[in-house]
């Protein structure tokens, strides 16, 4: 299937991959729920453009009124890690203890540090 | 002959009060009421969603309304009451609301052209001398500012969409078109709640809506019906003289409340 | 359907590598490594979910232009919506399994798909939207609390999430039940006939007993499913009687009877004929409630092509304005 994000697909091209019975794009949606707290991810909506992404995830996610901020993503732009690179991506940052605090030595009585 | 009087004009009788009331819930509890009938049958998941959400904070804003005229009326009727046991007649919602759904294009113009009227009167009566109807306003303003952005994106989608969808859309705004000036006819009830700074001053009003509204129908490459094709005696919602949907609609809505009288639920 | 396919072989190795980071606790993530039939069985089961919380929303929305007070009308609206949020949350979950929404729902207006059989009974009375809440909200919630518990990440997580909004649909179900129950002599008998109507197909929505359901021990060892249908309908039954009893509703079986050494409340025999007949098609709604769903996916979609025309030309016209 052609990319429907691609801006530079024709009008046809797009009308082509899209049919009634086709599906809008999936959107991955962020939520904030306080000032100041991370974007964490709620779900996914399908929409046919960002202010669309945006409004149906303002409708489905932030209905109960715990949310104060929304990102909408399009599904295909997330590129993600998989388990097979958990190994070489992940395993060598959990002994590099000198990226911690801990690991520095401080002479006794110094603070602010 | 009355002598010319040295007093100040009275203000508005309860009675005015009661009346604007009315009109701002009523029309909100039927559109609501409309909208609610989509619940399960929208195009997709996602907009039976967003049709709820509407439908809830119109029905929300009909119970704060149709609450504070029980009050203001003083008879003892809460929002119950009023919406359940009064009849076609003592409603006081305009026209455009109590139409039937149509299809989801007549759906939307209908919502589409309340939502901007909503969004200016209220605007005007969040500022209104009396503070409980200016609190109840500024609420729902906010509410209303959203649902104008979900039906002004449906008109641009509807519009300038697919030939179906337009020829669907313009239909439906040339059928609804003549309902519309009712929403800033003035009759006496109106021309004193404006006067007193309680009400909006409809016919002020309408020149901004017709801004708003004619600047989406633009750009969704709509066009506007022409006004002569307005028929001038569709104004008598405001009078209790409704088109004949309102009784079906409330057979409906209070067959269930009336067929238990005095039962709690 | 799905598993009309022949599976293919997967890896052994592979297939006991996966079982062993289930029986570990651990949760499968969509690009996991997973056998082929695990993957089948989450998209039936997730799908079956997702369907029945769509078609959920034409039995008890045939009452919200009926409901006798606004503050009812507000809530049954808000349910019915959270019904489709459901339905909505549990697609994209099963989505993440490389099958498209648009598929899944085909299969549901086709027929192919199945979904919670309870929604193929009638609501007749005002009453039937109160038991409903309490007895299939209930039903669900039992359920669903075990399913939060899933191997599958977005499954699981879906559940928790259904689960944390689904809290005041039984509460609101029992409070309409309760009010009834102790209103007229009309309410309290609108209410024991729903009541009476309702248990017996409640009792069938956890599904045929174990013996005679082939998918269950594949699903436990999998941690797809955490309990039993007998083990769940007993907590149902178990929570239920007293919520009954505290309203003074009666439940329409002779053989109730708390027996105190399992400390179970034993039950009477569940029709299973009347449960395959409605699974088969022949329940008394069937055609009404996939035709309702067929007509809403019919007349939109002149709709979501328009969406999605509108959105092709904005992009080609940002496009031509950016070139």
């Amino acid at each position: 299937m052609a990319d429907p994000l691609d801006p530079a697909q024709s009008v046809a091209e797009q009308a082509a991959t899209i049919p009634g019975d086709g599906q809008w794009p999936v959107w991955e949606v962020f939520t904030q729920s306080e000032e100041g707290a991370p974007h964490e991810h709620a779900g996914s909506v399908h929409a046919t453009d960002a202010e669309h992404a945006l409004q149906n995830a303002r409708d489905v996610y932030a209905r109960r009124g715990e949310v104060i901020s929304l990102w909408v993503v399009p599904s295909a732009a997330i590129t993600a890690s998989t388990r097979g690179d958990a190994g070489p991506f992940f395993d060598p940052g959990a002994d590099k203890a000198y990226r911690h605090p801990q690991f520095y030595k401080v002479p006794r009585g110094v603070r602010g540090l | 002959m009355t002598a010319p009087s040295v007093l100040p004009p009275p203000p508005p009788a309860p009675h005015d009060e009661l009346e604007l009331l009315l009109r701002l819930g009523d029309d909100r509890l039927v559109l609501g009421h409309r909208l609610s009938e989509w619940c399960g049958h929208a195009p997709i998941l996602e907009e039976d969603i967003a049709l709820a959400n509407v439908a809830l904070d119109l029905l929300g804003q009909a119970t704060m309304l149709l609450r504070r005229a029980g009050e203001v009326e003083g008879k003892g009727r809460d929002e119950d009451a009023l919406a359940y046991w009064r009849e076609a007649v003592e409603f006081r919602n305009c026209l455009l609301v109590e139409q039937p759904n149509g299809d989801f294009a007549f759906t939307m113009a209908r919502q589409f052209l309340f939502d901007v009227y909503a969004v200016v009167t209220l605007d005007a009566v969040s500022r209104s001398t009396n503070a409980e109807l200016a609190a109840i306003a500024a609420k729902a303003l906010k509410e209303a500012k959203y649902h104008v952005r979900h039906s002004g994106e449906w008109m641009l989608k509807l519009g300038d969409g697919t030939d179906e969808s337009h020829r669907r859309v313009q239909g439906a705004l040339d059928e609804l078109w003549r309902f519309t000036p009712e929403l800033f006819a003035a009759d006496d009830v109106a021309a004193r709640l404006a006067a007193e700074g309680i009400g909006p001053d409809l016919p002020a009003l309408r020149a901004h809506w017709h801004e708003l509204v004619h600047d989406v129908v633009e750009r969704a490459t709509l066009t506007l019906p022409h006004e002569s094709s307005h028929t001038p005696h569709l104004n008598g919602g405001r009078a209790g003289m409704h088109s004949e949907h309102l009784g079906h609609l409330l057979a409906e809505m209070q067959i269930v409340a009336r067929s238990h009288p005095g039962a709690k639920w | 359907m799905t598993q009309t396919r022949t599976a293919p072989q997967d890896d052994p190795a592979k297939v006991a590598e996966f079982e062993a980071r289930i029986a570990a606790g651990q949760s499968i993530e969509p690009k996991d490594w997973m056998p082929e039939r695990y993957r089948r069985q989450l998209i039936r089961m997730m799908s079956q979910h997702a369907h029945s919380e769509i078609v959920g929303m034409l039995p008890e929305g045939n009452w919200i232009t009926r409901a006798p007070s606004l503050r009812r009308k507000i809530s049954l609206i808000a349910k019915v919506q959270d019904e489709a949020g459901h339905g909505l949350y549990i697609y994209c979950g099963t989505e993440t399994l490389g099958v498209d929404r648009a598929e899944l729902i085909q299969q549901l207006l086709d027929g192919t798909a199945k979904y919670s059989s309870i929604f193929n009974y009638p609501t007749l009375s005002w009453a039937d939207i109160g038991v409903i809440g309490w007895f299939v909200d209930g039903a669900a919630i039992v359920n669903q609390t075990v399913l939060a518990k899933a191997s599958y990440g977005p499954y699981a997580r879906a559940m928790i999430r259904i689960c944390k909004e689904e809290n005041f649909h039984k509460r609101q179900g029992y409070e309409i039940v309760a009010t009834l129950a102790n209103g007229t002599s009309a309410q309290k008998a609108m209410v024991q006939d729903a009541v009476n109507r309702w248990w017996w197909p409640s009792l069938m929505m956890f599904g045929p007993s174990d013996a005679n359901s082939p998918n269950t021990a594949e699903l436990i060892k999998w941690k797809v499913k955490r309990r039993t249908n007998d083990e769940l309908r007993q907590r149902f039954v178990n929570l239920t009687v007293p919520q009954a009893a505290a309203v003074n509703l009666t439940l329409p079986d002779p053989d109730l009877a708390y027996d105190t050494e399992s400390e179970n409340w034993s039950f009477g025999r569940i029709d299973w004929d009347e449960f395959n007949q409605v699974l088969r098609g022949n329940g008394p709604c069937n055609r009404e409630r996939l035709a309702a769903r067929r007509k809403a996916h019919d007349d939109g979609a002149w709709v979501r092509e328009a969406a999605s025309a509108y959105a092709a030309k904005q992009r080609a016209k940002q496009a031509s304005e950016a070139a």
